[in-house]
């Protein structure tokens, strides 16, 4: 920030030349923060397209190597753990079902309730609010154990709901669908039961089209957070078949220590293909992604 | 409620069934057997429970582990917390600033968000990796003899530094749009008013960002404390040992591997006070800031 002073002296000084190097200087900043962003992702495709020897004599360097191919093999279809089945592929495939599970199951649910809370004379419709949103209080960081103990009392261990559901337990979309469906005239619904709609028609006829942008910016947002998790999907999921990519990064990690050729291609690779999924989404849907970010909020 | 709504009786009930019975289960449930837990003293061979009242909160608040491990997490989340809001304010102020590749930059400062908070903590123990890590050698090379994972505040520093990276991107997009959300109007009265560009910051731009920047320092805050669990996890490599941990690490260590479900928890329900503590303050703000607006 003190910086900043010494190119507002130079405005003062010199105005036409300054405001030059006060652009400069706006980009010389930028261009170092994008690098302090970028370097540890330019280190990761390095080391996944160099042989493991070559890194583990060099370092990281500044050449692209031809391995790429073989690393990625290794990634997906090489297993790591006792059981051989926690390859690239199972885990990637664990990863999506997680992802969409979780932001399909959040917008379903958050959206019927939403909509009872809104549009519905009912008389308990705020006790309802209450319970649901108290659930924003509290991040399952904080309840994980009796949360895990529930779960296994359930048998929900090592199964694909016991991952997902309870992750589902909290009211954020419910929250933004509120006030999405808060914010659609009155006259709709008027004009709804005058042509003679009931509820189940109008939800699906015309509140549902309505909200078509709101549940695109919730599904990425709801998808990158579901692809993301990591405490309870390490938690709940023992068994090595149903392991995510984040989950597993903490193995692949560990792999890593006390073997001679530590397999860092391989390890990056799979690094690589868990980060690229959401980073994608977020940058080619970046504008509903930032919509759905700051408005949720407000 | 809207005033025009249908009175169908049974739909909204059907509606609300899905949602209910889910936090029923896995959110309230949870909530009070942690609360009723932290009462009883486990016995360690899984035979039972008993009734201790609130030994389990004394122990804990007499535990010189315990009180290291408060004191870390107090100083990493302010740490964290404040260099990921500083260096996203500065990097939103210049890219609103400047017209040329303002695009280019949004997506180079936001990608990040994308990336687990794990994988994060991967890519951090490659950069500091004994051997070879390009943020050893750096370190190396002006005389500092990093090792993370050996020495707490290597291990520490390397923490901070990789959870910063992971929560610049969030502050970035809401500085940003909460910087593009200053009128046109105001910031050219302030143009004419006061030529210094560091001047009109302070007097007219900062005051503007701080309702933003109140929101975020509680989001912040809740990341420190919580989403980082990840970036922990991995750094520490699965050996706490003589790592730093915070006090959601905790939980998990003392209730997983040390299986101590009483004390485990305590520190929960000494969490979830916190946060709801948080949540009020938050909810306050977010109520002064309709006002401001």
């Amino acid at each position: 920030m003190a910086d900043t002073t010494h190119t507002s002296e130079n405005t003062v000084a010199r105005p036409r030349k300054s405001i030059k190097w006060g652009t400069v200087f706006d980009h010389t900043v930028l261009i170092l923060g994008s690098l302090f962003m970028l370097v540890p992702i330019l280190m990761v495709l390095q080391t996944v397209t160099t042989p493991d020897l070559e890194t583990i004599k060099n370092g990281p360097g500044l050449t692209i190597g031809t391995e790429l191919d073989d690393n990625f093999a290794k990634a997906m279809f090489q297993a790591s753990g006792f059981s051989g089945e926690n390859t690239g592929t199972s885990m990637l495939i664990n990863s999506l079902i997680l992802g969409v599970g979780f932001a399909v199951g959040k917008i379903v649910i958050g959206m019927m309730a939403a909509y009872a809370i809104v549009y519905f004379r009912l008389r308990f419709a705020t006790f309802a609010f209450w319970l649901i949103f108290t659930t924003l209080l509290l991040p399952l960081e904080v309840r994980i154990l009796p949360s895990y103990e529930i779960v296994q009392q359930l048998g929900m261990l090592n199964t694909y709901s016991g991952l997902i559901i309870p992750l589902v337990a909290s009211a954020t979309a419910t929250f933004f669908f509120r006030q999405f469906f808060r914010s659609v005239p009155n006259e709709l619904v008027e004009a709804a039961r005058i042509d003679g709609a009931g509820p189940v028609k109008f939800f699906i006829d015309i509140l549902v089209p309505l909200s078509q942008t709101m549940i695109a910016a919730m599904f990425i947002i709801m998808f990158v957070y579901g692809w993301n998790q990591y405490l309870w999907p390490t938690m709940i999921t023992t068994d090595e078949d149903m392991y995510t990519l984040v989950r597993g990064i903490k193995q692949i990690t560990q792999d890593l220590e006390g073997t001679n050729v530590p397999e860092y291609g391989r390890a990056n690779m799979l690094a690589l293909i868990a980060i690229l999924p959401p980073v994608l989404i977020v940058i080619f849907f970046q504008s509903w992604f930032v919509k759905g970010l700051t408005e949720s909020d407000k | 409620m809207k005033s025009a709504g249908f009175t169908t009786r049974w739909l909204p009930i059907l509606l609300l069934v899905p949602q209910l019975s889910i936090i029923a289960i896995f959110f309230y449930w949870p909530a009070i057997y942690a609360m009723q837990s932290s009462f009883y003293l486990q016995d360690p061979f899984g035979f039972g429970s008993t009734f201790v009242g609130l030994e389990n909160y004394s122990s804990l608040l007499s535990s010189s582990e315990y009180m290291k491990v408060t004191r870390f997490t107090v100083v990493f989340t302010a740490l964290v917390t404040f260099f990921s809001l500083a260096l996203a304010l500065l990097l939103a102020v210049k890219a609103d600033n400047v017209l040329r590749g303002a695009k280019t930059y949004r997506t180079l400062l936001m990608w990040v968000y994308a990336v687990a908070p794990p994988v994060a903590g991967f890519i951090g123990v490659m950069m500091f990796n004994q051997s070879w890590g390009p943020l050893t050698e750096l370190a190396r090379s002006i005389g500092w003899d990093f090792k993370l994972g050996v020495n707490f505040n290597d291990t520490a520093s390397a923490m901070i530094l990789v959870s910063v990276w992971k929560q610049v991107p969030v502050n970035f997009i809401f500085f940003l749009s909460g910087l593009q959300s200053i009128p046109k109007s105001v910031r050219e009265a302030a143009l004419i008013d006061n030529r210094s560009s560091f001047g009109r910051f302070w007097d007219v731009t900062f005051p503007l960002l701080a309702p933003t920047g109140f929101f975020l320092l509680i989001i912040n805050i809740t990341y420190s404390l919580f989403d980082t669990f990840g970036v922990i996890d991995t750094m520490v490599k699965g050996e706490p040992g003589n790592n730093p941990m915070t006090l959601v690490y905790k939980v998990y260590v003392d209730g997983f591997r040390g299986n101590d479900l009483g004390g485990s928890s305590a520190q929960s329900v000494i969490l979830m006070v916190l946060v709801l503590a948080l949540t009020i303050f938050q909810f306050r703000l977010v109520e002064r800031r309709i006002h401001y607006t």
